[in-house]
């Protein structure tokens, strides 16, 4: 089916054109599992790990926690089963990047997964995937099959006595799954709420054994990591940063799509040079740098490097990647409205704060939004913010409060403009 | 019996690939809705005796998740992508336009059970927007024409 969408290519999507690169044959051509192979015949786990942590790869799920650091958390000499888990359930507003990875590399993740599973001491990896990603589920599979049948996965990977199982997981249509312990929980069959932490899963994980968590883009660096070694990685990207990420692009752009590039590139050249641009001459009035729950930037700070230690000064955060942009015509508090109403529908209601603020955040948007508003309103709605920031299990809460704290911080005017005129200012915005 | 001794020996096929049983809980409600459609009081009983759960037990975990159904839904999942991404690119208008032709409301089925229309938030495909979920597979990159052909389309 080729590739429809507007892209650039890096390391990590190298080939991505190619349909061949899907199966075993075609990623084995392109220079597939020669990693795996080697790291499981030559290296020790220990050695992996020291690679992983001195290539400085930052987990790409979100959250950007050091990988090799995290493998390193888990038990050693423990008589209890290990696992592995693929966070797949990409469920963030914005993000789209592990969707391609699954469904153009699957294999990518599997090798990645190999060399993981070798360094932890993993028997078994569970790949949960979002319900809905009904396709990707079934390349996965194939290749889940696929690795099977030659030996790759199963017992005694490439002859060297080392054993892997891979498990496919469906989910069923929940964002807080994506959350690491409400995967876990998920995972086990149950409604997908968080578990509080510590312990951590590292500690007690999945069915209470160790159990380590990275998402599906994380997987895939790992054999070019392992391959190339970790000066080669650091060529890419910030001191700070290093490597590629496949930014996403999508809202008021000429081209949205996804643009694997370093890290550390310029939001205003992945916007302008790889995106197109706002089309029909429009300005750019805001953009969401990295998944719905991080907050906005203005179109004044679009000079900032696409890397967590720059876009922490500017009060926001890499996130997924997932970058979303706004033309001129865009009422934020629409916008807001929007965002809201995703995690008053998505919290899964055990906390309190979280509970009752994401529907409260909710109801006072929207009356503004409809004209309905109060002067008040927007104290309390900073109010409401900082009493659930923190404050929760997970960190959903603060998600929900990020975004909604950008939009005052940035568009206050918006809000302002809709309680003094009792009615939404921009008549060319997009619809609600 | 809602539960054949085909489905049965598949949640049992997946039992075997979790440390623990009710770990196939999610991929048993799949093979159900696949089947059937929905869960109902019956099918949660006969659930809950295979997983040596409580009925409510199985319940619970139905009402959290989507794509779970307590009750008939239509033979078809319409489902539109409303959040932000999509809503920038006319999402919206899209769902009105869809409404009107099918002459009920997101959240309802057609009276022959064709169809359930609804939106549904991020489904990964932001860069293909305005686009839709008509059961597994993703409608992208949509107009009103082409997804009132789509829907006309369906059986």
């Amino acid at each position: 089916m080729g590739l429809k969408v507007p892209y650039v290519t890096s390391y990590l999507t190298e080939h991505f054109a190619d349909d061949a690169l899907g199966t075993i044959e075609g990623y084995e051509a392109k220079g597939g599992y020669a990693a795996a192979r080697k790291v499981l015949r030559e290296s020790t786990p220990e050695s992996v790990i020291e690679t992983m942590k001195a290539s400085g790869l930052q987990g790409r799920g979100g959250a950007g926690f050091v990988t090799g650091l995290k493998w390193s958390f888990m038990p050693k000499g423990t008589e209890k089963p290990k696992y592995f888990c693929v966070n797949a359930d990409e469920s963030e507003p914005g993000s789209f990047k592990d969707r391609l990875l699954l469904e153009r590399a699957p294999h990518k993740m599997l090798e990645g997964i190999l060399i993981g599973a070798f360094a932890i001491g993993a028997e078994k990896t569970f790949i949960y995937i979002r319900g809905e990603y009904a396709y990707p589920a079934k390349q996965v599979q194939r290749a889940i099959d696929e690795a099977y049948a030659k030996g790759y996965l199963g017992r005694n990977v490439f002859g060297t006595g080392f054993s892997h199982d891979v498990v496919l997981h469906r989910g069923a249509g929940a964002y807080i799954c994506g959350e690491e312990t409400g995967l876990l929980e998920s995972l086990e069959g149950r409604k997908g709420q968080p578990r509080k932490k510590p312990p951590f899963p590292a500690e007690y994980g999945a069915f209470g054994m160790p159990t380590t968590v990275n998402n599906v883009e994380t997987f895939c660096h790992v054999p070019h990591i392992l391959a190339n070694g970790p000066d080669w990685f650091r060529g890419f990207g910030t001191e700070k940063s290093p490597g590629t990420t496949i930014f996403g692009v999508s809202g008021h752009v000429a081209r949205p799509g996804l643009y694997e590039l370093p890290l550390g590139t310029r939001l205003d050249e992945i916007i302008f040079e790889h995106a197109g641009g706002v089309p029909g001459g429009r300005k750019v009035k805001g953009v969401i740098p990295g998944g719905m729950s991080m907050p906005i930037l203005p179109a004044g700070q679009l000079d900032v490097p696409m890397a967590n230690e720059f876009l922490r000064e500017r009060k926001t955060m890499l996130g997924t990647g997932g970058v979303m942009v706004m033309d001129e015509t865009t009422c934020m508090v629409r916008a807001s409205s929007i965002i809201s109403y995703f995690f008053r529908d998505e919290s899964c209601g055990q906390c309190t704060q979280c509970r009752e603020g994401t529907g409260w955040i909710h109801k006072i948007v929207s009356r503004i939004e409809r004209g309905s508003g109060s002067v008040d309103d927007l104290d309390l709605l900073l109010d409401i913010c900082g009493k659930m920031e923190g404050q929760t299990i997970c960190a959903f809460a603060d998600a929900a409060a990020w975004p909604i704290q950008g939009m005052l911080r940035h568009f206050r005017e918006d809000f302002e403009l809709h309680l003094k005129h009792q009615k939404c200012p921009f008549p060319e915005s997009f619809e609600l | 019996m809602v539960i054949t001794p085909e489905m049965r020996s598949r949640i049992e096929a997946a039992m075997e690939k979790y440390p623990q049983k009710r770990g196939a809980l999610l991929p048993a409600l799949h093979i159900v809705h696949e089947a059937v459609g929905h869960v109902t009081p019956e099918t949660a009983r006969e659930l809950a005796t295979l997983f040596d759960l409580r009925p409510p037990d199985v319940m619970e975990v139905v009402h959290f998740y989507n794509m779970f159904y307590d009750r008939p839904q239509g033979r078809h999942h319409v489902y539109v992508c409303t959040n932000l991404p999509c809503s920038l690119r006319g999402a919206r208008s899209l769902v009105r336009a869809l409404e009107a032709h099918l002459g009920i409301e997101a959240g309802e089925t057609t009276k022959d059970g064709r169809i359930t229309l609804g939106h549904e938030e991020c489904l990964g495909a932001c860069a293909y927007a305005p686009m839709m979920r008509v059961d597994d597979e993703y409608h992208e990159d949509l107009d009103v024409e082409e997804a009132k052909r789509i829907l006309d389309g369906l059986e």
